[in-house]
C-alpha cells in the first residue's frame, strides 16, 4: 500500500496546531479508557432489557407479562403506566414514546422494560412477554408514504428564481430519478446508560451521548422533576456519528425511570441486534430531478424532489431535511431552482442524525444530475462541475449567492480543484482508463472527481452557543470542562490544545474532564461538526478572562502595564520579569485572584428564517475535493476502490493528525454508505440487517491501496474562528461521492459512455450488475457484449 | 467426583475458574467476574473483533521441543471451559506493571490509530498475534490479519501504518520495551495444566465434558443425543448470545487429540472434526492452491482459529463456504455412532434445509478429501469463487466451486457445486450434464449457464435477490471459462484451445477477470 498523508504543522510546541496524539490514545491502546459499561458497577445494580414490538404497526390489545415477572432473577417489569412523568423522548416534537402506549409504530419498538439481576436474564425474560396485537396496515417505504400522503410535516416547496420558465428556455433538458439508502451508525459501543438514584429524588445518569443536556431534560420530564435534579455525565463514547444525538434519551430515560421505580441503580445496555432494530438511522431518500442546461453543461434551471423516509416520528427529520435542501446546490450556483420536499412518515424506526445530516443526500441528487448532463453532452463530468461552480464574487454576475440567500465569501473551490486535478493526474488517468476499458470486456475501470462545499453551523441559530469551565489549580495544572462531548473525534484534545496555547503552558498541564450537565449547563449537541468551533472559542474566552485577571495581578506585582504581560513557554512574563506559570498562579491565589472562569461563545453573523427558507445560516463553508478510481467486475458487480486522492479544507488546522483522521475516516464511512452498507427490511417491516453479520461496514481490505490524503495548506478560515481553523467532522464524508461516481463511470463504459446508468445507492454488487445488464440490454449487436 | 475447576494461564498468571455456568463466554467472564474491562463487546457474534484476545496453546514439535502457539480469537463466542489448559492474553496483559506500553500499543499511539478507542483493544490484540507470528508483516498480511476487526472511525490507514511500525517503534537510544512471556517459560507453565484424563466441569446444573478420546466422546454422544456438540463454538456461541438457548450438557470435541489430527495417506487427506479451519485450509492448500484465495476470505482469522472444518460441515449451512469446494473435490465424511462408523459422500450428507442423513447421537468424526490425482487427472482445473457485499468477513450470496477435467479439448468430467443457491450446498447436475462430453467453448458454456436455471431456484434475502444469485452464478461459470482459457494461454504458450467467439480477435493479453 502506498499512502501519503500530508499535514502541515504550524506550531511545533505542544499546543494548538500541533499533531498531538488523542488525549486518550495511551488509554485506548491499553484497554484503560473506561466507557459507560466499564465503570465499576454499583452494589445492587439491576440490568434492564426492552420487550419489543413484533409488528410494524399494530394496536396493543392486551399485554400479559406474568411469564416475564415469574422468570427467576427478574425484579420488576415496567410499562408506560410506570412512567411518573412524560412518556416521551422526542426532542422537538413530542411523538416518541419511551414505552409504547396502546399502539406500536415499528417493528422492534420498546413496549416494556425488564429489570433483572443480569444482562442475560433480562434479555431472556424480555422474550417471554405475551402481547396481543390487532395488526394494522403498515406504510413501508417512501413510495407508499407518498401515495398515502403520510408525512411528519407538511410538504413544502423552496424556490429561487423561476425554474419552470427557465427550464422551458433551456437548450437541453433531462429528467431522472434515483435513491440513496439509509445507513446504520454502527458505533462500536452500543447505546448504554447507567442511572443511579440520589438523595431527595435526584438522578445521576452516566450515558453514552452526544447530547447530555437533552438527556438531562428528557430524563427530568420522564421523572416529572426539575432539570436541577438530574445530572448527566459522559466521559467518552465509543463512536457516535449522530446516532447518539437524540437516541440516547430513550435509553437514559428508561434506565432512570427504572432506577426511580426500584430505588436501585439500573444499567440499560442494548445488545447489538436490539440496538440496530430500535434506533434510527440515516434517512433514505427518493430523489428526482429535472435540469435545463446549455451546451457547456451549465445548469440554467433545476427542479428537485427530495422525499425522505423519516420513520414513524419526527425526531430530527425536520432539520435533516432543511440541511438536505440547503445542500442540493453542493458547490454549484443555481440561479433558478425549485426544491419540493416530502418528509415521509413510515412504520420503521425513526430516522435521525448521521454525519452530514441530510447534506450527503442533498448533494447526491445534484451530483447525479451533473453526471447525467456530462454523459448527455459527451463532456468530462469535471468540466461540467467546474462550469457550474459558484463564482468568487469578482465576476459579473457574481454567481455567489446560494438558493437560500447566503452570499458565499470564502470560495476556494477552483484553487483546490486545480491543485488536486494536477496532483491526482486526473485527466491523463481518465483517458488511459477509457482506452484500457475498450480492451477489457469484463473488468471496467472508472474515475470521478467530485467537490464538497458544506455549511458550518447548526441551521437553527440558537444552537450555535457553547460554554466552558476552566480551573487553574495552585500547582499550575489546569482542569478543562466544556459542553462538547468526546466520541473519538478528538474534541477534548483540540480544546485542551486551545487552553494550552492561550495560557502558554504545555499540553501535559491541561486535563480535559467528562462532559457534565452539572458543570456546564444548557449545552447544544456535539453535532453539526461544531464541536471545536464552539467549545474551542468558549474555552478561549474562559482562558482570556483568567489571563486578564492574572495580568492585572502581574501588573500590580511587577509594576508593569497590563498589556505587557504575556503567557508563553510555561511562564508569565512582562518586561524583565518572568515567573513559572505554576509559581505565578500560586502567588495569585495568595493575592485572592479567582482562578476559575466560565467561558461562553455565540457564533456571530448568522441568522435564519426557516419559514422563508432564507438567511445566513452558516458562519462559513468547508470545502474539499476528491478523485477516486475503481474497478468493476461486469460479470458479478463486485467493485474495488483502487485509488483515492483527497484534498480537504480544515482552515488552519488545530491538530493536523486528528483532522486527517476525520478526513480519512469520513471518506471511508461515506464509501460504506454508498457501496456495501445496505439496510434491508422484509415485507412485514422487519429490519433483516441488524448485526455485522448482515450489515457490512468497510474493513481494512476495502480502503484504497493508493490513498493520498492532504489538508489544504495556507488557507486560514476567512472568518474569525478558533485560530482560523475549520470544522472537519462531517464534510469529508461527502468526498465519498467520488467513489459512487467512479463506479457510475465504470458502468457507463459498457454503453461507451453514451447512456446514463440507472444505479441507485448503495452500489452493491447486485445494484451494479443490474445497471450493467440494463445498459447492455439496451444495446444490440455489440461485440463486447457477446464476449462478456 | 471432586468438582474440577477450569485452569488456564491468564496474562502470565495461573488462574482457576469454578462455579461459572459453562455457557458463559470468556468475554463475560473477563468483564463481569474479573473486571478486566479492556476487552469490549461490540456485537456478541464474532463479527466485529472488539472482543479479540489471544490464546496460547501448548505445542510440541517434531523434535519434541515445546512451544506455545498464539492465535487471536473472539472472546464473545468462546465458552470459558474451552480455555482449560491454555494461555489467555488480554489487552491488559500487554502493558507492563510500570505502565510502559507494548510495541504494538506504542505504534498505535504514534500512528494516531485510535479515535473513539472502543475497537482499539481488539485491534491491538490482533496485531499482537501478528507481531508474535509474523516478523515483518506486509500490508497484505496485515490486512488479512485484521479482517475480523471493524473500526468505524479511522478508515484503517493509520492502523495499517501501526502494523508496519510495530517492530521499529522503539528508538535506538532506548531498550526494547518489555513484552509478555510467550516462549519456553509459558510452555513450562502450561505443561502441568494438560490433562491425560477426560475433563468434566459442572456448574449451575450444566455439565461440560471434554473427553480425551474418540471412544469416550462417542460414548457420551450416543448416550446423550440431546447434548450440544461444541467444536469451535463460532455458531454455538450465537445460539447462546443471540437465540438465548442453553443446554444441559455440552460435549467438546477440542480436547480429543485424535480429532485434532490431519493425516495423509492412500490418496486421502483425513481431517479430524476438531481441526481448526486455518489448519485444515493450510493442508488443503498444499493440493489445491487454487482455493487459497477463497479460504482467505472465509470469515476472519479469529473465527478461522476457533472454528473447525468439521463444525462447518456438521452445521451444514446452505451458505457455508467449505462445502461447495469439498463437494467438487469428492470429499467424504465419516460419521460415528458409538463404536460404529460409516462413510458418506459429503454431498449425500445434506438432504434438505437443516436436514441431514445423520441419526441422533451420530456425529461427524472426520472429513476425507481425495488428494489431487495428477496421474489420472493431470490437467484437473479447480476454482472457487465467492460473491458477497463485502470482500472480507462476509457470508456468501453465492459460493461457486468447480473441478473440471478436459481431455482432447472436450469436457471429460466436471463437478460444480454451489452455496447460497438452495437450502443445502448442492451440485449443479444439469449444468454438469450440459458440459460433459462437450467441447470446452463458449457455446457449451452458454448452454450450461442456461441449464443452471434447472438446477436451482434460489431465494431472495438480505444478501441478494434470487435473480442476482442466478445471474451471478451463471456468470461465474463464464468467469471460470475465461480464466481457464487464460491459464491455458499462459501455461502452454499456445493459442487458446477455442477462440473467443464473437470478438473477431483473440485477446492479446489474458483477460482480466477479477477485481480482487
Amino acid at each position: 500500500m502506498h499512502a501519503i498523508q500530508a499535514m502541515h504543522a504550524t506550531h511545533t510546541a505542544h499546543t494548538a496546531g500541533a499533531s498531538l496524539p488523542h488525549e486518550s490514545a495511551h488509554l485506548h491502546v491499553s484497554g484503560a479508557a473506561p466507557y459507560a459499561d466499564d465503570v465499576p458497577e454499583p452494589a445492587g445494580l439491576l440490568h434492564a432489557a426492552f420487550g419489543m414490538s413484533a409488528h410494524a404497526h399494530a394496536r396493543i390489545k392486551a399485554i400479559d407479562l406474568s411469564a416475564v415477572r415469574s422468570c427467576p432473577g427478574v425484579t420488576a417489569v415496567l410499562t408506560h403506566s410506570d412512567i411518573p412523568g412524560e412518556n416521551n423522548y422526542g426532542g422537538i416534537v413530542h411523538d416518541d414514546p419511551l414505552l409504547a402506549e396502546g399502539l406500536v409504530q415499528y417493528h422492534g419498538q420498546p413496549v416494556f422494560l425488564v429489570l433483572a439481576d443480569s444482562h442475560h436474564t433480562a434479555r431472556r425474560a424480555a422474550r417471554l412477554g405475551r402481547i396481543e396485537y390487532e395488526v394494522l396496515p403498515a406504510i413501508l417505504g417512501v413510495e407508499a408514504a407518498l401515495a398515502q400522503q403520510s408525512f411528519i410535516a407538511p410538504p413544502r416547496t423552496i424556490t429561487r428564481g423561476d425554474a419552470a420558465a427557465a427550464l422551458t428556455r433551456a437548450p437541453h433538458r433531462i429528467t431522472g430519478h434515483t435513491r440513496c439508502g439509509g445507513q446504520d451508525h454502527f458505533y462500536l459501543e452500543g447505546q448504554i446508560a447507567l442511572a443511579q438514584p440520589q438523595e431527595d429524588g435526584q438522578m445521576q445518569v452516566l450515558c453514552s451521548t452526544q447530547h447530555p443536556t437533552e438527556v438531562q431534560h428528557i430524563v427530568a420530564h420522564a421523572l416529572g422533576c426539575a432539570n436541577h435534579a438530574v445530572r448527566v455525565e459522559c466521559r467518552r463514547m465509543g463512536g457516535g456519528f449522530g446516532g447518539k444525538e437524540s437516541q440516547p434519551a430513550l435509553i437514559a430515560a428508561a434506565a432512570a425511570v427504572a432506577a426511580a421505580h426500584t430505588g436501585r441503580a439500573v444499567k440499560l445496555r442494548l445488545d447489538r441486534d436490539d440496538d440496530m432494530c430500535i434506533t434510527g438511522k440515516r434517512h433514505p431518500f427518493l430523489l428526482e430531478y429535472e435540469v435545463g442546461f446549455d451546451d457547456s453543461g451549465r445548469i440554467l434551471a433545476a427542479d428537485f424532489l427530495l422525499a425522505s423516509d423519516c420513520g414513524y416520528s419526527a425526531d430530527l427529520s425536520g432539520p435533516v431535511n432543511d440541511r438536505a435542501i440547503c445542500h442540493v446546490d453542493n458547490a454549484y450556483f443555481l440561479e433558478h431552482v425549485t426544491v419540493r420536499n416530502f418528509q415521509c412518515r413510515t412504520h420503521t424506526a425513526s430516522n435521525t442524525a448521521f454525519r452530514g445530516f441530510g447534506g450527503p443526500q442533498g448533494m447526491f441528487i445534484i451530483e447525479h444530475a451533473i453526471d447525467c448532463i456530462a454523459l448527455r453532452l459527451g463532456l468530462d463530468a469535471l468540466d461540467v462541475r467546474r462550469v457550474n461552480y459558484y463564482g468568487t464574487g469578482t465576476a459579473n454576475p457574481p454567481r455567489n449567492q446560494t438558493h437560500y440567500g447566503q452570499t458565499i465569501e470564502d470560495n476556494i473551490l477552483e484553487a483546490i480543484t486545480h491543485e488536486l486535478e494536477a496532483s491526482s493526474d486526473y485527466r491523463a488517468r481518465r483517458a488511459a482508463l477509457r482506452e484500457q476499458n475498450a480492451a477489457s470486456p469484463v473488468i471496467k475501470r472508472g474515475i470521478a472527481f467530485t467537490p464538497v462545499k458544506f455549511g458550518i453551523s447548526f441551521n437553527a441559530t440558537h444552537f450555535n452557543q457553547a460554554g466552558a469551565l476552566v480551573h487553574i489549580y495552585k500547582d499550575g495544572s489546569v482542569l478543562l470542562n466544556h459542553g462538547g462531548t468526546e466520541m473519538g473525534q478528538g474534541l477534548f484534545t483540540k480544546v485542551a490544545q486551545v487552553v494550552a496555547r492561550e495560557l502558554g503552558i504545555d499540553i501535559a498541564c491541561v486535563r480535559a474532564s467528562a462532559t457534565d450537565t452539572g458543570k456546564v449547563p444548557n449545552t447544544s449537541a456535539t453535532a453539526a461538526s461544531s464541536g471545536s468551533d464552539l467549545n474551542g472559542m468558549a474555552a478561549r474566552d474562559a482562558c482570556r478572562q483568567l489571563k486578564a485577571r492574572l495580568a492585572t495581578h502581574a501588573a500590580a506585582l511587577w509594576q508593569v502595564a497590563v498589556d505587557s504581560v504575556s503567557f508563553a513557554g510555561g511562564s508569565v512574563r512582562a518586561a524583565a520579569h518572568s515567573m513559572p506559570f505554576a509559581e505565578f498562579v500560586n502567588q495569585a491565589w495568595f493575592a485572592r485572584v479567582s482562578l476559575s472562569a466560565q467561558g461562553f461563545y455565540a457564533t456571530p453573523k448568522i441568522h435564519w428564517d426557516r419559514t422563508a427558507f432564507k438567511g445566513h445560516p452558516f458562519y462559513y463553508f468547508a470545502y474539499g475535493v476528491a478523485c477516486t478510481q475503481v474497478a468493476v467486475d461486469t460479470l458479478t458487480g463486485e467493485t474495488r476502490i483502487e485509488r483515492a486522492d483527497l484534498l480537504h479544507d480544515a482552515g488552519t488546522s488545530l491538530n493536523p493528525a486528528i483532522d486527517l483522521g476525520q478526513v480519512e475516516g469520513g471518506f471511508i464511512q461515506g464509501a460504506g454508505w454508498l457501496t456495501s452498507e445496505e439496510l434491508c427490511w422484509d415485507a412485514q417491516g422487519r429490519l433483516t440487517t441488524h448485526a455485522p453479520s448482515t450489515y457490512k461496514i468497510p474493513t481494512a481490505a476495502d480502503i484504497p491501496p493508493l490513498f493520498h490524503v492532504k489538508l489544504v495548506q495556507a488557507r486560514p478560515n476567512v472568518e474569525d474562528t478558533i485560530y482560523r481553523s475549520k470544522a472537519v467532522g462531517e464534510p469529508p464524508l461527502m468526498l465519498a461521492l467520488s467513489v459512487y461516481h467512479a463506479i457510475r463511470d465504470a458502468v457507463a463504459s459498457v454503453a461507451h459512455y453514451r447512456a446514463a446508468p440507472q444505479l441507485d445507492a448503495p452500489a452493491t454488487p447486485e445494484a451494479i450488475l443490474n445497471a450493467v445488464d440494463a445498459l447492455r440490454a439496451a444495446r444490440t449487436n455489440d461485440v463486447i457484449d457477446a464476449m462478456a | 467426583m471432586q468438582p474440577q475447576p477450569i485452569r488456564f494461564v491468564l496474562n502470565g498468571v495461573p488462574h482457576q475458574a469454578a462455579g461459572v455456568d459453562p455457557h458463559v463466554s470468556l468475554l463475560q467472564y473477563l468483564r463481569e467476574q474479573l473486571h478486566l474491562t479492556g476487552t469490549k463487546e461490540g456485537c456478541a457474534e464474532g463479527d466485529c473483533g472488539a472482543c479479540t484476545v489471544v490464546i496460547g496453546e501448548l505445542q510440541t514439535d517434531a523434535s519434541g521441543a515445546s512451544g506455545v502457539r498464539l492465535k487471536p480469537i473472539n472472546a464473545c463466542i468462546r465458552a470459558l471451559p474451552t480455555l482449560d489448559g491454555k494461555a489467555v492474553f488480554t489487552v491488559e496483559g500487554l502493558t507492563q506493571a510500570d505502565g510502559s506500553l507494548h510495541p504494538v500499543q506504542r505504534a498505535m499511539v504514534a500512528c494516531h490509530a485510535s479515535q473513539c478507542g472502543f475497537c482499539t483493544p481488539g485491534f491491538v490484540m490482533s496485531l499482537f498475534a501478528l507481531h508474535q507470528n509474523t516478523p515483518q508483516p506486509t500490508r497484505a498480511q496485515t490486512i488479512e490479519a485484521l479482517a475480523g476487526n471493524l473500526c468505524r472511525c479511522t478508515g484503517y490507514r493509520p492502523i495499517l501504518d501501526a502494523a508496519q511500525a510495530m517492530h521499529t517503534v522503539h528508538t535506538a537510544d532506548e531498550v526494547a520495551p518489555a513484552q509478555p512471556e510467550c516462549g519456553a517459560a509459558l510452555a513450562h507453565a502450561l505443561m502441568p495444566l494438560q490433562r491425560a484424563e477426560d475433563f468434566s466441569y459442572s456448574a449451575h446444573g450444566v455439565t461440560f465434558h471434554a473427553p480425551r478420546s474418540v471412544a469416550s466422546f462417542s460414548r457420551l454422544a450416543a448416550a446423550h443425543p440431546d447434548a450440544w456438540i461444541l467444536a469451535g463454538g463460532t455458531d454455538v456461541g450465537l445460539w447462546i448470545n443471540k437465540a438465548l438457548q442453553s443446554a444441559r450438557m455440552i460435549l467438546y470435541t477440542g480436547a480429543v487429540a485424535e480429532l485434532t489430527q490431519i493425516a495423509e495417506g492412500d490418496g486421502w487427506l483425513d481431517i479430524g472434526a476438531a481441526v481448526p479451519l486455518d489448519d485444515a485450509f493450510t493442508a488443503l492448500n498444499c493440493h489445491t492452491p487454487e482455493y487459497a484465495h477463497l479460504w482467505q476470505r472465509f470469515a476472519s482469522p479469529p473465527i478461522r482459529a476457533s472454528g473447525t472444518l468439521g463444525g462447518n460441515i456438521a452445521n451444514g449451512s446452505p451458505i457455508g463456504d467449505a462445502m461447495p469446494l469439498l463437494i467438487v473435490l469428492g470429499a467424504e465424511v465419516v460419521l460415528r455412532h458409538g463404536v460404529a462408523t460409516r462413510t458418506l459422500l459429503l454431498e449425500d450428507l445434506y438432504l434438505d434445509y437443516k436436514q441431514q442423513a445423520r441419526a441422533p447421537g451420530e456425529w461427524v468424526e472426520r472429513v476425507r478429501v481425495p488428494v489431487r490425482d495428477s496421474v489420472r487427472y493431470p490437467a484437473l482445473e479447480v476454482a472457487a469463487y465467492k460473491l458477497a457485499k463485502r470482500n472480507e468477513q462476509d457470508i456468501s450470496a453465492v459460493c461457486f466451486a468447480i473441478a473440471l477435467h478436459r481431455d482432447s479439448g472436450k469436457v471429460a468430467r466436471v463437478r460444480i457445486a454451489l452455496g447460497g443457491m438452495a437450502g443445502i450446498p448442492k451440485r449443479a447436475a444439469h449444468t454438469e450434464a450440459a458440459l460433459t462430453g462437450q467441447s470446452w467453448n463458449q457455446a457449451a458454456v452458454r448452454a450450461a449457464m442456461n441449464a443452471m436455471t434447472r438446477d436451482f431456484a434460489p431465494l431472495s434475502d438480505m444478501r441478494a435477490s434470487a435473480g442476482y444469485r442466478m445471474r451471478a452464478a451463471q456468470n461465474l461459470l463464464l468467469r471460470f471459462f475465461h480464466e481457464s482459457l487464460a491459464a491455458n494461454q499462459v501455461g502452454s504458450g499456445a493459442a487458446p484451445a477455442v477462440a473467443l467467439e464473437g470478438t473477431g480477435t483473440a485477446a492479446a493479453a489474458p483477460l482480466e477477470t477479477r477485481v480482487y
